[in-house]
């Protein structure tokens, strides 16, 4: 093509459209030479292509932005604090915020090749280990699906059905309350085991991970928003859990922070990234919850035989024998638990027992991250007591 | 200072310009979720910026939080009929980093006792370095999927446009128009908006 006169207009539109390859080194050493002398005699392309030239060295890589996941609460804080809202998140509702976007911002750094990653779920089950592999996306999906309980109580869709046809036409779909059969439903439906994801290429893959993702943070924000505007008025709604369990609004944000924060942790650790915990004000909400759910937990496991009955009645209301749980390190702090009955009244004159770990520890406990007889627990009192109440912990786990 | 200000906004990526309008109005409303998801959606962006202009994370740091603080204080400073809040919030991030950036440079002078006599102009000519590579960066982020992806491959693979045409999947004429386009964007960064909001 050099043999030709540079004036050709046909000449000069095919060399003009050669400007931005030229000025990235991208095209031919032959079209390279053609352009260079076009430029000689062209003036319009040759101030074209020294703007285009210098545009190149604005190009960089785009660096990873390592934005520090703790900042979002700082930020938030000191906006929130110069002009108060008029509609705020309930203080129950806070550590599920934080948690989501924390998980959020890990997913938003994971390459390509670490969302094949498999992860290692684990939970007791009637004071056995369990364990299951899944992939990361079927972790995005068991948070997603569990939340559906969440959603479902305050009128909100359920994502399970997701797709399905309208109500009204099509078989009617059933509302799934257990939240392991949730769980297997979804996971099912979508292909979410680790082999079935290991089969998709890369791209498919990373696509497929992007969709869960998507419809788990639109009905993160979905329930943060409608339980603000609820309010207080929310608060006591019962949540069902499955087989006649049900959970207070409250208490059941509290349990979708604490899970989302644990199976947080579960993937980091598949692809090795560092996982901080919590701010200590919500480390101890969901520490506190998991101590106000654990009277009612020995109670149950008491009635299944998993635990020795009592050994006396105790009148609700009534003082009862009592173990202090002395939680260490960030969020931490002292409770104490009726080991009688759940209405019975923890009293310090009746100590039976005391359990002192760290909070991190006792979360990993109950998370079912680590045995009840591993657990690094200092402890006095009646063993038979302390070890029914680190086994009834690590039975508040489960998939 | 006109070549510091105003970020271009080259081909909106953004949201239907609805959704800004109805996020500005939560935030009058005084809803703190509305907060959180702004942060999500932008924080990266607005951090990013101020971090190319300071060069400083705990500068970077303070200009965050300054921007989100203000347009939460003062959610009708921003109009959505004017453009998307997306550049809406690069423009403020640009504008609280540069204020920084020369307000750091009077107090060093200030201390050095007016010894160096140029520094007026070498801090000006920073301004104008890192003002363009932070308008870059956004432009970057803000063209369209395909013309970035030329640039990518073209750029940082060193793929030639034949090579690149291949990779998108595109005819070779597509590539040579896509490397042309994002480049004429990219060379937007030296020359900003005038205060009316068009290109220069």
């Amino acid at each position: 093509m050099t043999g030709r006169p540079t004036s050709d207009p046909a000449d000069h539109q095919l060399l003009k459209s050669l400007l931005g390859a030229w000025a990235l080194a991208a095209c031919s050493a032959e079209e390279s030479a053609a352009v260079e002398e076009h430029l000689t005699d062209c003036g319009s392309c040759a101030d074209e292509a020294r703007r285009l030239r210098e545009a190149v060295a604005l190009l960089h890589p785009q660096d990873s932005l390592d934005l520090d996941p703790g900042l979002r609460s700082k930020v938030l804080a000191t906006a929130l604090d110069r002009r108060r809202p008029r509609i705020p998140l309930p203080l129950w509702a806070e550590p599920y915020d934080a948690e989501t976007a924390r998980l959020d911002a890990l997913l938003h750094d994971m390459g390509e090749a670490e969302w094949g990653a498999p992860v290692r779920l684990s939970w007791y089950e009637e004071d056995a280990p369990a364990s299951r592999e899944i992939s990361v996306a079927g972790v995005i999906g068991h948070l997603m699906a569990v939340d559906g309980l969440v959603a479902l109580s305050l009128g909100l869709p359920d994502p399970l059905h997701m797709g399905a046809p309208p109500e009204g036409e099509g078989p009617a779909r059933p509302v799934l309350t257990c939240p392991g059969e949730r769980t297997e439903t979804f996971w099912k439906e979508a292909g979410s085991a680790h082999e079935q994801q290991q089969r998709l290429t890369a791209e498919l893959r990373r696509s497929h991970a992007g969709t869960v993702r998507g419809v788990w943070r639109d009905q993160n924000y979905s329930l943060i928003r409608t339980a603000s505007f609820a309010g207080g008025g929310v608060a006591d709604l019962g949540v069902p859990y499955g087989a006649g369990v049900s959970l207070p609004l409250r208490d059941a944000f509290l349990d979708r922070a604490f899970e989302c924060w644990m199976h947080a942790w579960d993937v980091a650790r598949a692809i090795d990234y560092p996982y901080v915990v919590p701010d200590a004000a919500h480390l101890h909400q969901l520490m506190d919850l998991a101590a106000r759910l654990l009277p009612g937990v020995i109670a149950e496991r008491r009635r299944t035989g998993l635990a020795a009955p009592p050994r006396r009645l105790v009148a609700a209301g009534s003082p009862g024998r009592t173990l202090h749980l002395e939680l260490e390190g960030e969020g931490g702090g002292d409770w104490y638990i009726p080991l009688d009955s759940p209405a019975a009244m923890a009293s310090p004159g009746e100590m039976v027992a005391h359990v002192a770990l760290e909070g991190l520890e006792f979360c990993r406990l109950a998370a079912g991250h680590v045995s009840p007889e591993e657990a690094a627990a200092g402890h006095d009192g009646e063993r038979g007591e302390i070890r029914d109440f680190l086994y009834a912990t690590a039975s508040l786990s489960r998939l | 200072m006109t070549n510091t200000q105003g970020i271009p906004d080259p081909v909106g990526r953004d949201g239907p310009p609805a959704r800004d309008r109805k996020t500005q109005q939560r935030l009058a409303r005084g809803e703190a979720a509305a907060l959180g998801e702004l942060y999500d959606q932008y924080a990266p962006l607005v951090y990013g910026l101020a971090l190319r202009v300071l060069d400083d994370e705990e500068a970077a740091d303070t200009v965050l939080t300054e921007v989100f603080s203000y347009l939460w204080q003062h959610p009708d400073a921003y109009e959505p009929k004017r453009g998307p809040l997306r550049s809406w919030l690069a423009n403020m991030a640009h504008k609280h980093a540069v204020r920084r950036l020369r307000w750091s440079a009077i107090q060093a002078k200030a201390e050095e006792g007016g010894a160096a006599e140029d520094s007026d102009g070498d801090t000006e000519a920073r301004i104008r370095d890192v003002s363009a590579a932070a308008r870059a960066d956004y432009i970057v982020t803000a063209m369209p999927a395909g013309l970035r992806a030329a640039l990518e491959l073209a750029y940082f693979k060193r793929h030639d446009y034949r090579r690149t045409a291949a990779d998108l999947n595109v005819s070779e004429a597509e590539a040579r128009r896509r490397l042309r386009l994002g480049l004429q964007l990219l060379s937007t960064a030296y020359h900003p908006p005038t205060p009316d909001g068009r290109p220069a």
